[in-house]
């Protein structure tokens, strides 16, 4: 335990992603070749121990299939995924066991994430009567003592979830995921679904709980107003690639990938100097299954050059950040003594 | 006699396209009903776009369904006036108000995805809403439908006649929907969160879209929406709703500077943006209450962090110059601050 905090301490990451891949074949269609939707597509990433690493897109850009290979809802059908730096990718049950304490997400939707015969008590004391050996007046105990520290009231313990509105339900997905003390707790849109001021008290307990327990956070959204307030580093996907990755500061201080540009500019504010000009992105995310040539961005980028629809821009280290794109690199390649 | 009367018509048309009072909607008993929207009043003028705010079970959706004939038996409509272009439309035969709604008010709903009819084409379904309303011969129809659904930027619109929903993605659904409800030139639109359901990028095509075609054609936009930075960017005025009562509207600028009312307030500190750099955001205790738990007195009371003996006792009327009300008996001053005993001291 001491050498993991040291460890920690000295900034090994508690979770790392090596080139993860998630590939599905399709059905072409009768004599047609299969085809391969890239949903995630060689995603890199390490999060130290109480941060939060935020994952931005737009919807079908692979953030969802990330979650759910960080927690191994599904495999990865390419890359590794360590933890403490041991690969808990692996068909292993140890390692499997290990994984389920150690990383939990939160789903988006509160009404549909809570199994709507089960008493909240219930719902709480799963993971422990899964994964310990606590008998019954323990898991008790350790329930309560959660839903305390969620904000829920002790007689909220036997009530069944339809009794709960959503951001009490949120709580409640929340205080299901600490159950076994994780050190990563995998947020896919959990604030998503929450009206403005509830969202706010679900922030809040968010960090609360961060800065108490010392968990990281994988924070995905597609509400970059949210992720400005909550993130640490910032990753931005697009077709199942990583687009731009690097500190918040930078991501949201001087965005350089078109995409984050458009991104950032497209995201309405309230104050008026903080409205940049918009760049109008024509058309919509083409279709996973046939992702133009050369970079995913291209076919709606204001930026586009003959390069890239020829060959895929890779992740590099520039001004501050990894970007890729070709744009980029001739601008800073220029400016650059 | 009757140019006069007509001069004076066209002066009315000019000012309140469509005027609200004392809306509610109520459901359940008689005796007590749950009031989903409670006596609210307001007004659009024609090329005007009003923001109508509130979180979800405010009301803003059921009082624009309202508006549109949209609530069915167990629902009860009533208001003192519910007038579009000086006509009432609770008054009037239900045959002249089916005329009129659909062509002249016309309405977008939250979900494309749902809201078209999978079973039927796009040409369809658009071509449906023109035949409701005069109709014409099938070339016509369809060179109006192609017209459309390129006014509404979608490309290449011949081959998108024959299309059907899933075929769309959700941003193109949208359009349709755009298309569909602009068909018969309205002069009012009712926007219920149009945008909600799609991404920032196309959310930002879809309500450059509507603003064009509001300018364009001079039409009274109703933007219906929980996003505030959204009806920042697009409102002239706002109207804030709260637990089916208006709480609080103004101008769209001064509505996000000085907020009035201590909710509105809270809306804005709840948004990250609003208190950036800040280690926490400040947000309201609780939620908006529901149908059995509505307190007496002021309706936010209970989570309101200015709440005094009053406030739990007698709710606050609707008050202030015609063009920025405030339902509060101490409301804010430009400070931030509830200004007290402010009935007993006139300033």
């Amino acid at each position: 335990m001491t050498t993991e905090q040291e460890k920690a301490a000295a900034g090994e990451p508690v979770l790392q992603a090596i080139d993860l891949k998630r590939h599905y074949a399709v059905d072409g269609g009768f004599l047609k070749p299969a085809k391969t939707v890239k949903a995630l597509d060689g995603v890199s990433f390490s999060l130290q121990a109480g941060r939060t690493l935020a994952v931005v897109g737009e919807s079908g850009c692979g953030k969802s299939t990330l979650a759910r290979v960080l927690t191994m809802i599904e495999p990865p059908s390419a890359g590794q995924l360590l933890y403490r730096g041991q690969d808990v990718s692996q068909a292993d049950p140890a390692l499997a066991k290990l994984r389920r304490r150690k990383i939990q997400i939160i789903f988006q939707n509160p009404y549909a994430s809570l199994n709507p015969r089960k008493r909240i008590g219930d719902i709480l004391e799963e993971p422990l009567l899964i994964n310990t050996r606590l008998d019954a007046r323990e898991r008790r105990e350790r329930g309560q003592a959660m839903m305390a520290r969620v904000g829920l009231r002790p007689e909220h313990y036997s009530r069944y979830p339809h009794m709960f509105s959503g951001g009490q339900r949120q709580r409640i997905a929340i205080a299901r995921g600490l159950m076994l003390d994780p050190e990563i707790l995998v947020a896919d849109e959990a604030v998503s679904a929450l009206d403005v001021s509830v969202r706010a008290q679900v922030l809040n307990l968010m960090q609360d709980l961060q800065r108490d327990l010392g968990l990281s956070y994988v924070f995905i959204s597609h509400d970059l107003s949210v992720v400005e307030h909550l993130a640490d580093e910032v990753m931005v996907m697009y077709l199942g690639r990583v687009v731009e990755q690097g500190t918040k500061e930078a991501i949201f201080g001087r965005p350089l990938h078109p995409y984050t540009q458009a991104l950032l500019s497209a995201t309405p504010r309230l104050n008026e100097a903080a409205r940049r000009e918009r760049i109008k992105l024509s058309g919509e995310l083409p279709s996973p299954l046939d992702p133009p040539p050369g970079c995913p961005f291209s076919s709606r980028c204001h930026r586009v050059m003959p390069v890239c629809s020829q060959r895929l821009p890779a992740l590099m280290p520039q001004g501050g950040r990894q970007v890729a794109c070709f744009a980029v690199e001739q601008d800073l390649g220029a400016s650059a003594p | 006699m009757r140019a006069i009367v007509r001069v004076i018509c066209i002066i009315f048309k000019e000012r309140n396209m469509l005027e609200v009072r004392n809306l509610s909607v109520h459901f359940g008993e008689e005796s007590a009903p749950f009031k989903a929207v409670d006596r609210i009043s307001y007004h659009v003028e024609a090329g005007e776009v009003v923001g109508l705010v509130g979180e979800s079970g405010s009301g803003k959706s059921v009082s624009s369904l309202a508006l549109m004939g949209l609530i069915d038996f167990p629902g009860r409509v009533r208001a003192d006036a519910l007038r579009f272009d000086g006509q009432d439309l609770l008054r009037m035969p239900e045959k002249q108000r089916r005329t009129l709604i659909g062509s002249e008010v016309s309405m977008i709903f939250q979900d494309p995805m749902t809201s078209l009819n999978p079973c039927y084409t796009v040409e369809y379904q658009i071509t449906e809403a023109l035949r409701a309303h005069g109709g014409g011969s099938r070339r016509a129809l369809r060179s109006r439908v192609i017209e459309l659904l390129e006014q509404v930027g979608i490309p290449d619109p011949e081959s998108r006649l024959r299309a059907y929903p899933h075929q769309l993605s959700g941003g193109m659904s949208q359009r349709v929907m755009i298309a569909m409800a602009i068909a018969c030139k309205p002069r009012l639109l009712i926007a219920d969160e149009p945008t909600t359901a799609l991404d920032v990028t196309i959310q930002a095509q879809i309500m450059d879209l509507l603003l064009s075609l509001q300018r364009s054609e001079g039409l009274g936009l109703v933007l219906i929406t929980h996003d505030l930075a959204l009806v920042a960017e697009a409102a002239d005025r706002i109207l804030v709703m709260y637990a089916g009562q208006l709480v609080e509207s103004g101008p769209a600028a001064e509505i996000f500077r000085h907020p009035r009312h201590p909710y509105t307030q809270a809306l804005l500190r709840a948004l990250p943006e609003f208190s950036r750099g800040a280690e926490r955001l400040v947000s309201l205790p609780g939620v908006v209450p529901g149908r059995y738990d509505r307190p007496q007195g002021c309706l936010l009371s209970p989570r309101c962090p200015y709440a005094t003996d009053a406030c739990r006792l007698r709710e606050p009327e609707l008050a202030g110059p015609q063009d920025r009300q405030v339902k509060c008996h101490t409301p804010l001053d430009d400070a931030g601050q509830p200004v007290r005993a402010a009935q007993e001291i006139p300033a």
